[in-house]
């Protein structure tokens, strides 16, 4: 009986004791094939950064895809990552100290709206002098990388150069890569994007480079797009550097503009006749204002330069083509008659480069708050922004501007790939990827996510772009780091684990600002 | 021995844990020695609960059972994909009392209470799938008042209602993204009804085909448990989403599907009985979990399709000597949880159990029984695909990975008879 009972128990500690255990553990499988992460290095823009809504900030920055990436590579022997320091941005505001309004971007429930959010910025430039893992340079162009002294242009930088003339690869190449990632060259297209191909004044048009053949970077205006040979020698530069000790990485195509919603969230046709104040007041503009324009383009053989409002469909605005014919002359002339003189000069130099916008025209993000408002610096009478006023140059990426981004993108890509191939680094199409969120990109766990995301509030749990419209999410870069690990993982025969982006947090909403 | 017994009266706590589903075959200490075999098996009074009929056959005026187990069941889970990992350990205790007197000799009357259904599941809160559960207490208590006639000396049929007292306690996240949540924490609902009544019944027939070979078929009617009115609470609500989760009450039904058994019984020997059963049961009731808010929040809607699902059982017993009988037993069980439905409040695949125990006859009327059961469940790659993110318009997400589960349960009992 005894001797039973002591069976028994020992059997059923024995059972008890028995925990559920795997054939094989969760990482046993994870390895990081050809490629040694011991010291992984990141080089790149903003997008590097992990700048989010308009700036960095200290918890946005733990977001960067460099860092993910960092996570999963310490899995498989990778070393500490490190950042530049946000310490001081100890309420996590980002922006700049002394920057009003530099702060990041949140969704203000009260207001409906994005804001910056409430608060004074507490980050310094402060000179670390350190080198970090992530030296993602917010606002660099390739360029700019090897630029001695590139600290005195870009505050960003100036926090951590080593010295003075520090150049931002010369101070990745102190942390002695054996694994990198390169993600630069968006700036020298983006910057003339965003700024809708006009210089920092928003009227003057920027230069296109591939047009100008300007080869001298040191001469370019800040909006300018880089030439693409320019492009294609300063990026072979920094690949032959960073693979100067046979380390092994990954670079990243530049994204087409035309996929962020910083281009594609506005439309091109937003004035509803209930806008225009209806029938009555679209009578009047056609009557005063569109009528007499759209013949004086129809005489000269522009018949769709300008059409008169529609009182049933929405109407596109008006804007100002810098590449368009200037007929302020001959506005002038038609126009004298009816309005004498002086008035008709004024007519002739506001429309004279003006036509309404099209559906090939990409209208960027912060005209949304200025479509529809009265411009002060404008003539009485013709000073409503987009409907009586064209909207200034930096308003609109027109189709034309949009062709030369497009075209030096498509050419910067060429050349990464091409460069990418001579020393055998992986290629994360970013192109490719960022085109598939306009219709919806599909992840692993069969969600759907988008670039879209002024639809509501059912939209705000999808989207992959922060406020800015331009750089993603946390989301958005978990969702970037997992697209890059999955080309490291073909390239290199490593096996890492994704992220899984459901958990990350999409846009800040707040109830009140 | 007495000090063991009081103690196990004192854990007549909630029943929990489930094999297939939230089903707990676990009704009786000789019984489940054998497999959780019985239809057909005229052993003591536990037969009240497996086969109504029986209770016709058994030798003795008055029949007691009770019992009760310690039911440890651990999951793992990780997924190679993400790189997670989560455990959840949980302890049951399923009891079950039955008592029979024979009235006179065609009519025989019991009491049989059981707790058939149940499930304890606490994942860590906040867990990777959270989503799903957080944890979950179902909790079912059946009473059973029987009657058995018998009908000539080899046939006999029984039956009875069933009166069930059960309650619900669940907590999961509302969503993955963290939109949804509060210094960390995921807003969270808690759903709890309980004092939910419900009834059904239990029949069964026994067909003596000789002095060697028993026969016998039961069913055990479907039973809906409607909770109506339980609290639904929310926690770590954001202020941004205050106004939309406020505390309400719900109305959800749980199904406790019928089950048809029908098994035969093989008395080899004197010292030999071997006897195999076959469950049949009628999961596929669960297709969906409703949840209905007072609140105006539209109805949660969780797909379960469940698939009708059978176990086989076999076991045997060997009387060593009057004082000790040993037995044993294996039985396969299916899962109704089919591909693509396997959510972690009921992480369940198909299991082989083992079963063991023995009965040690203090003296002509009191024995003690122990008993217990091992299920192996295979590690299995599994997800649940139908969760609707409602911070999200289009698209159902999956929640998947690795999962390997243990259940042990050793179990004690008495037996007294005159």
């Amino acid at each position: 009986m005894k001797n039973k009972f002591i069976i028994v128990a020992a059997l059923a500690i024995g059972f008890a004791g028995c925990e559920p255990e795997f054939e094989n553990e969760v990482n046993a499988a994870y390895s990081s094939g050809e490629a040694d992460f011991t010291r992984y290095v990141a080089v790149g823009n903003s997008l590097t950064a992990g700048y989010m809504d308009g700036t960095v900030c200290r918890v946005g920055q733990t977001y960067s895809y460099p860092n993910l990436l960092a996570q999963q590579f310490a899995l498989v022997g990778g070393g500490e990552f490190t950042q530049p320091s946000f310490a001081d941005d100890v309420n996590n505001l980002g922006g700049f100290a002394g920057a009003p309004g530099s702060t990041r971007l949140v969704i203000d429930a009260a207001q409906g709206r994005p804001e910056p959010i409430a608060g004074t910025s507490t980050i310094t430039l402060t000179p670390q002098a350190k080198a970090y893992n992530n030296m993602g340079v917010p606002g660099a162009k390739s360029f700019h990388l090897g630029f001695a002294g590139y600290g005195a242009l870009n505050p960003y930088f100036a926090r951590h150069a080593t010295t003075p003339t520090a150049t931002v690869l010369a101070d990745a190449m102190t942390k002695n890569p054996t694994f990198f990632t390169n993600w630069i060259g968006s700036n020298d297209v983006l910057a003339y994007a965003t700024s809708g191909g006009a210089q920092a004044n928003g009227v003057t048009p920027a230069a296109d480079h591939n047009a100008t053949g300007n080869l001298n970077p040191a001469t370019y205006g800040m909006n300018d797009i880089t030439n693409s040979t320019v492009f294609t020698s300063v990026y072979t530069n920094i690949i032959n550097t960073l693979t100067i000790n046979g380390s092994k990485g990954l670079v990243c195509t530049i994204p087409s503009v035309t996929s962020i919603p910083y281009f594609t969230t506005v439309p091109f046709a937003p004035l509803s006749p209930t806008a225009l104040g209806g029938a009555a007041n679209i009578n009047t503009l056609n009557a005063q204002l569109y009528g007499p324009l759209d013949a004086i383009f129809t005489a000269l053989g522009e018949p769709n330069r300008i059409n008169p409002l529609s009182a049933t469909a929405a109407n596109p605005i008006l804007i100002n083509d810098a590449d368009a014919t200037d007929r302020s002359a001959q506005i002038t002339g038609a126009l004298t008659p009816s309005l004498g003189a002086p008035t008709a000069a004024a007519f002739g130099a506001v429309f004279g480069k003006a036509r309404q916008a099209t559906s090939a025209d990409l209208v960027v993000l912060p005209a949304s708050s200025v479509i529809g408002s009265t411009n002060s610096a404008a003539p009485a009478g013709i000073n409503i922004n987009g409907v009586t006023f064209p909207m200034a140059n930096k308003w609109v990426l027109t189709a034309t501007e949009k062709a030369r981004v497009a075209s030096a993108t498509a050419a910067y890509n060429t050349s990464i790939i091409a460069i990418a191939a001579i020393k055998n680094l992986a290629v994360a199409d970013m192109n490719a990827i960022m085109n598939k969120l306009v219709t919806g990109l599909q992840i692993e766990t069969n969600s759907i996510y988008t670039a879209n995301y002024f639809s509501g509030s059912g939209t705000e749990g999808q989207v992959l772009f922060s406020l800015d419209g331009v750089h993603p999410n946390a989301r958005g870069y978990a969702v970037i780091a997992n697209e890059i690990i999955k080309v490291i993982n073909s390239k290199f025969k490593s096996n890492l684990p994704l992220h899984n982006p459901t958990y990350f947090p999409g846009i800040s909403i707040l109830p009140t600002n | 021995m007495r000090k063991l017994f009081s103690l196990s009266l004192l854990t007549l706590a909630s029943a929990s844990m489930f094999a297939g589903g939230y089903r707990v075959s676990i009704q009786g200490q000789k019984q489940l020695a054998m497999g959780h075999t019985g239809v057909a098996v005229v052993n003591s009074a536990e037969v009240a609960f497996f086969n109504p009929a029986g209770m016709s056959f058994l030798d003795k005026k008055f029949n007691l059972s009770v019992g009760g187990n310690a039911l440890l069941a651990k999951t793992r889970f990780q997924s190679s994909q993400f790189n997670q990992t989560a455990a959840t350990d949980n302890l049951g205790t399923p009891f079950s009392l039955y008592a029979t007197y024979k009235i006179n000799d065609w009519v025989s009357a019991g009491l049989a209470v059981y707790t058939p259904y149940g499930s304890s599941v606490a994942w860590d809160q906040d867990w990777v799938g959270a989503h799903l559960v957080n944890n979950i207490d179902l909790a079912a208590i059946f009473i059973q008042p029987t009657v058995s006639f018998k009908v000539g000396d080899v046939f006999s049929i029984g039956g009875g209602p069933i009166f069930v007292q059960g309650s619900v306690n669940f907590n999961r996240n509302l969503t993955p993204n963290p939109l949804l949540s509060n210094n960390g924490s995921g807003t969270d609902v808690t759903l709890d009804a309980t004092g939910i009544s419900a009834s059904g019944y239990n029949v069964g027939m026994m067909f003596k085909l000789s002095n060697k070979v028993t026969l016998g078929m039961d069913y055990r009617s479907e039973i809906i448990m409607e909770a109506r009115g339980g609290s639904a609470v929310f926690a770590d609500v954001p202020t941004i989403a205050a106004a939309s989760f406020t505390n309400t009450t719900f109305s959800a039904d749980l199904p406790l599907p019928a089950e048809f058994t029908t098994g035969i019984s093989y008395k080899a020997s004197d010292k030999w009985l071997f006897a195999f059963d076959y469950n049949y049961t009628k999961w596929s009731v669960y297709q969906s979990l409703d949840v209905q808010f007072n609140n105006g929040l539209p109805t949660s809607i969780n797909p379960r399709n469940y698939k009708d699902a059978s176990t086989y059982r076999f076991g045997a017993q060997y009387k060593a000597s009057d004082k000790f009988t040993v037995r044993g037993g294996y039985y396969i069980d299916e899962s109704p949880v089919q591909r693509g439905y396997f959510a972690p409040e009921t992480p369940r695949n198909d299991s082989v159990g083992y079963t063991g125990g023995f009965t040690y006859q203090v003296n002509s009327r009191l024995g003690i029984d122990m008993s217990f059961l091992y299920l192996h469940f295979d590690e299995v790659n599994n997800s649940y695909d139908y969760f609707d993110d409602p911070t999200t318009n289009n698209g159902l997400t999956s929640f998947g990975g690795t999962y390997k589960s243990s259940v042990f349960s050793p179990g004690i009992g008495i037996t007294y008879g005159f």
